[in-house]
């Protein structure tokens, strides 16, 4: 009997560790948990620290893509506010209750043609891209990106989308795009100007961004959803975002801040 | 290493430690179970216990969530009785790590089992020990190889889970956010520095375990007979 490798009391110590190691979910009451589409999150992270160091309220931030944060709300996920990468989402979940606002667009994407090889792409990206020297480049999927939409919208406005038709290099999100063109797949592509600017220095190279008078406006929608109505760290993140500080940031971050704080 | 990764590496040694452990205790009777019957039960266990090892594992997440959500019959009985969710909480990842590391615990232990044999058993039988006495005094020790590499396994696969901690964890940091998702995370934002960083940890680490496993199963030869 002394020979035993699972004896009972250990057995039962076992039990204790495993029940003790997932009961230790604490339960903070003024902090907020917010979802935000992938695109957003070390802007969110640097607002979060300016908001923490304004208000003295703790915001944690959780990323993921639009489309599966969306699904984890609906499941139950425990998170106050959602800032998604589309209008579609936050729509419908204010359509279905789960929403407590109306969605309101918190930053705009601007599009940026790219190349991270310096002095590629001239200051007038159009005459350039009209030149059709690019023998590839890469978008994001306009079926599953706003990015990839606005890319097509905007080779469709300078009316050379039949030119560049054929030498699409296709990412299925706006980041592939961008590690299409870094890993050398194509020598420039549509990429975000966020992505742009926080990416490494040497990766910078040359590009152009482009006038947002050629594509539908890439609106990102923020809602409080029905766990943080009350939450003064939930509502007052929405808030900041709209502030002269929460707006610089943004601004800084390669997106067009929301109307409401010119 | 920033304080969020160094987070995610602890949580995800928590959650592979805690699956082990508690995988170890489910799999043995199983694993014997599996070994030794005759039931013809078995065409239909075995296989489900293999079932991860195959399925995609966003398949597997899918399902999960469905089932450990407030609407689901598991995350529905967990939020009348606790009033927490079950999807998105440590709990609920443990619950999802333990189904989808199912098949690397019972396995090896399945396959010591089966070279133990009854032979030992039987012996042990008719000098009268209890079945549990014979089976913990006798079996066991004898298959200790294989609850080597079942935890050993269990624990290095739940340490590199993406798919299913993906869908089911909700990436909260400090509370879900586990290694792989930090490295996706880093690839998404283009931090490659960061994302190589824990991508080599997890590399090495891996490649160790591997050659663990392997350097046991050369030298000792099985006991059995």
């Amino acid at each position: 009997m002394t020979r035993h490798i699972l004896s009972l009391p250990a057995l039962s110590l076992l039990a204790g560790i495993v029940t003790g190691i997932a009961g230790t979910v604490p339960a903070q009451a003024a902090e907020a948990t917010i979802a935000v589409a992938a695109n957003f999150s070390s802007t969110a992270d640097k607002l979060a620290k300016a908001f923490k160091a304004a208000s003295g309220e703790t915001v944690v931030i959780a990323s993921g893509s639009t489309g599966q944060l969306y699904a984890q709300i609906k499941q139950g996920a425990p998170f106050d506010a959602f800032l998604a990468a589309d209008e579609a989402r936050p729509a419908l979940l204010h359509k279905d209750g789960t929403a407590t606002t109306a969605p309101s667009t918190y930053a705009t994407g601007r599009l940026a043609l790219w190349s991270p090889i310096p002095d590629t792409i001239p200051e007038d990206g159009a005459a350039f891209l009209g030149q059709a020297e690019l023998k590839r480049i890469a978008i994001a999927n306009p079926k599953l990106a706003p990015y990839g939409l606005a890319a097509k919208e905007s080779l469709t406005a300078l009316d050379l989308w039949q030119t560049y038709k054929t030498r699409i290099v296709m990412g299925q999100n706006i980041a592939q795009a961008f590690q299409i063109v870094a890993a050398g797949g194509a020598p420039a592509g549509f990429v975000a100007l966020s992505q742009l600017l926080a990416a490494p220095e040497d990766l910078h190279g040359s590009h152009w961004t482009v006038p947002m008078d050629l594509h539908t406006p890439i609106r990102q929608d923020a809602v409080l959803l029905k766990r943080g109505a009350g939450n003064p760290a939930a509502e007052g993140f929405l808030a900041y975002l709209t502030s002269p500080a929460g707006c610089a940031i943004i601004r800084d971050a390669g997106y067009q801040p929301p109307d409401t704080c010119k | 290493m920033s304080p969020g990764d160094l987070s995610a590496i602890l949580l995800t040694l928590k959650l592979a430690g805690a699956t082990s452990i508690i995988l170890i205790l489910i799999a043995t009777p199983l694993a014997w179970w599996l070994a030794h019957t005759p039931s013809r039960l078995r065409w239909i266990i075995e296989p489900a216990v293999a079932l991860p090892l195959v399925l995609p594992p966003t398949v597997l997440g899918f399902y999960l969530l469905i089932l450990l959500g407030p609407a689901g019959a598991i995350g529905g009985a967990w939020v009348q009785l606790t009033g927490e969710t079950l999807a998105f909480s440590f709990s609920g990842l443990l619950i999802a790590s333990v189904i989808y590391s199912l098949p690397f615990a019972v396995q090896p232990l399945q396959t010591a089992f089966q070279s133990v044999g009854t032979k030992h058993m039987e012996a042990a039988a008719t000098l009268g020990a209890s079945p549990l006495d014979a089976f913990m005094t006798v079996a066991s020790p004898i298959a200790i190889r294989g609850y080597f590499t079942a935890a050993v396994l269990t624990f290095a696969h739940t340490v590199g889970e993406f798919g299913v901690v993906l869908m089911v964890g909700g990436n909260i940091p400090d509370k879900t956010r586990m290694i792989s998702i930090a490295i996706f995370e880093h690839v998404e934002t283009l931090s490659y520095t960061e994302a190589h960083r824990l991508s080599i940890g997890l590399l090495i680490f891996s490649f160790l375990v591997l050659m663990a496993v392997t350097i046991l199963n050369r030298r000792t030869p099985v006991r059995a007979g």
